[in-house]
Order: structure tokens, then C-alpha cells, then sequence
């Protein structure tokens, strides 16, 4: 059963608020204190997925919340855009795969660096990412 | 417009990288980093990232292009300071930064980079040499 404790909704639609998100995110983490290696872990993944939605989608939401699982504690990332959709889940989640002129890294890359990872995606429609990392795991 | 200075100091630029890149800033320092190494003729670039909390595949990508541009211009990059949360990251992530060279501070930096131009030096010293015998 994972609770959440703390809600906060963030527009991201220019690089400006990516930094404001990135702080966001940074400030969250400490106050649940979340360990320096997997803080860093959790911003680089949040780093990708955010990237990706203003590239791909020109922008959308991100909802970051502190959720409770007994007695631990994480950060849960919500991204979801209204952008084209990904049409072949499987193929955009595997290494190197990428339909923009990046590595492809960022969707499996994000994937490893955090505890739990969903995408829905609807082509389109838009596109939604959950991430959560644990403070301690 | 927020930019990231270019030091010269002999055959080398010095570059200090003192807040978390954004991606128009690190797209700029590599076309700003690649003119210098051609305008000041370098033989080295070295990056200090020590302040650097994040580096995700977009940044890692520029680091790489960075190296590989100089590298192709006859200048040599070694990228110094990086946090070891910061390489963790990397490696789970996938981007184990293949053809950078890294040393852990900027003395140890500075050294790599004076015995690598030494090396090619002696290697073009050699080849002279060789030249010159073989015109004997």
C-alpha cells in the first residue's frame, strides 16, 4: 500500500521551469532524506524524462509527490504530455533505440536508475511516465 | 545569456564548470570550446565538472562530441572532478563515456594531459628521425 503524502504540480513549458522542476525535485528528496547517490539517480532520471517531453511533446505537467510505504519513504514523478504518443513501447524502451538524434538512452536508462517505472502512452493522445524512487533502496 | 568562460593558460584551455548545465548553455560551451581550441592552436582542453550534480545522457553525449571535436583538431580532453554519485549515474545509465580521458583532480589532470602532448611529440620526433636517416 503506497500513500501519498504530498502533492505538487508543476507546468513545464520552457527550459526555465525544467530548472525550477529540477530544484523542486532536489529539495523533495532531501527533506525525506534520500541519499546522496540515489538523489542524483532520481534527478538524472527525471533529467531524461523531462527532456524528452519538451522535445517530443513541446511541454506538459509534471506532478511530484512524497509517498509512504510503512516505514519508507520515496519521491514519485508523474510526467504526462499531450504530445504525439510512442506508437512502439517495447522498441522506444530498448538501449539505443531513439526516432530523434539522441543516444536512446533515456527511457531504459531512466528505467535503471529508479525502483519503479510506468509508461502509458497512446499515439496520439499523449504520453504518461511514472517514476518512484525509494529514499533508502 | 549565461555563459561558461574559457581560461587559456599555455597549450591549454581551462574550463570550469561552477553550475548545473542546462542544455542551450552546454550546447553553447561546446561551439564556444571547439573555436577556441582552433583559434589559440591548444594542444589540451580540461574540463573540471567537480561542481557538476548532474549529468544525464544529453550532457554526457556533449562531453563526448567536446573530446572527440578536439580530438579531431589535434587537442586532447581530459574531463577532472567528477563526483562519484555522478558516475555511478553514468555507468547505470549506460554511458560509460568510452574515448574521454578522466583523472580525478585537476593536478592529476593537468599531468595526463602534459604526458600525452609529450607523447606525440616524441612520436613526431621519432618519425624526424626515421625521415632523416632513411634521406641519409
Amino acid at each position: 500500500m503506497i500513500l501519498s503524502l504530498n502533492k505538487d504540480t508543476i507546468q513545464i513549458l520552457k527550459e526555465q521551469d525544467v530548472v525550477f522542476l529540477k530544484n523542486r525535485v532536489k529539495e523533495t528528496a532531501v527533506k525525506i532524506k534520500m541519499g546522496l547517490v540515489n538523489q542524483t539517480r532520481l534527478l538524472t532520471a527525471c533529467s531524461e524524462l523531462v527532456r524528452n517531453m519538451m522535445r517530443y511533446a513541446d511541454g506538459g505537467v509534471c506532478i511530484v509527490e512524497v509517498v509512504s510505504s510503512g516505514r519508507n519513504n520515496g519521491v514519485r514523478l508523474t510526467f504526462s504530455d499531450r504530445g504525439p504518443g510512442i506508437p512502439d513501447i517495447a522498441a522506444a524502451m530498448r538501449d539505443g533505440f531513439s526516432t530523434g538524434k539522441s543516444l536512446g538512452l533515456g527511457l531504459p536508462g531512466s528505467k535503471r536508475l529508479v525502483n519503479e517505472f510506468d509508461i502509458k502512452s497512446k499515439v496520439g493522445e499523449g504520453t504518461v511516465v511514472t517514476i518512484l524512487k525509494w529514499a533508502n533502496g | 545569456m549565461d555563459k561558461i568562460p574559457i581560461l587559456r593558460m599555455g597549450a591549454f584551455l581551462l574550463v570550469t564548470i561552477q553550475v548545473d548545465l542546462y542544455d542551450r548553455l552546454a550546447l553553447n560551451l561546446e561551439a564556444d570550446l571547439v573555436q577556441m581550441v582552433n583559434k589559440t592552436n591548444a594542444k589540451g582542453v580540461l574540463i573540471d565538472i567537480s561542481a557538476v550534480s548532474i549529468v544525464d545522457s544529453f550532457m554526457g553525449r556533449i562531453i563526448g562530441n567536446i573530446a572527440s571535436m578536439s580530438k579531431i583538431l589535434d587537442a586532447e580532453t581530459v574531463v577532472v572532478g567528477m563526483q562519484p554519485a555522478v558516475a555511478i549515474t553514468l555507468i547505470e545509465l549506460g554511458l560509460p563515456l568510452k574515448g574521454v580521458h578522466t583523472a580525478l583532480d585537476m593536478e592529476k589532470g593537468m599531468n595526463l594531459l602534459k604526458s600525452m602532448i609529450d607523447e606525440t611529440e616524441e612520436d613526431a620526433d621519432e618519425d624526424q628521425t626515421a625521415d632523416d636517416l632513411i634521406a641519409e
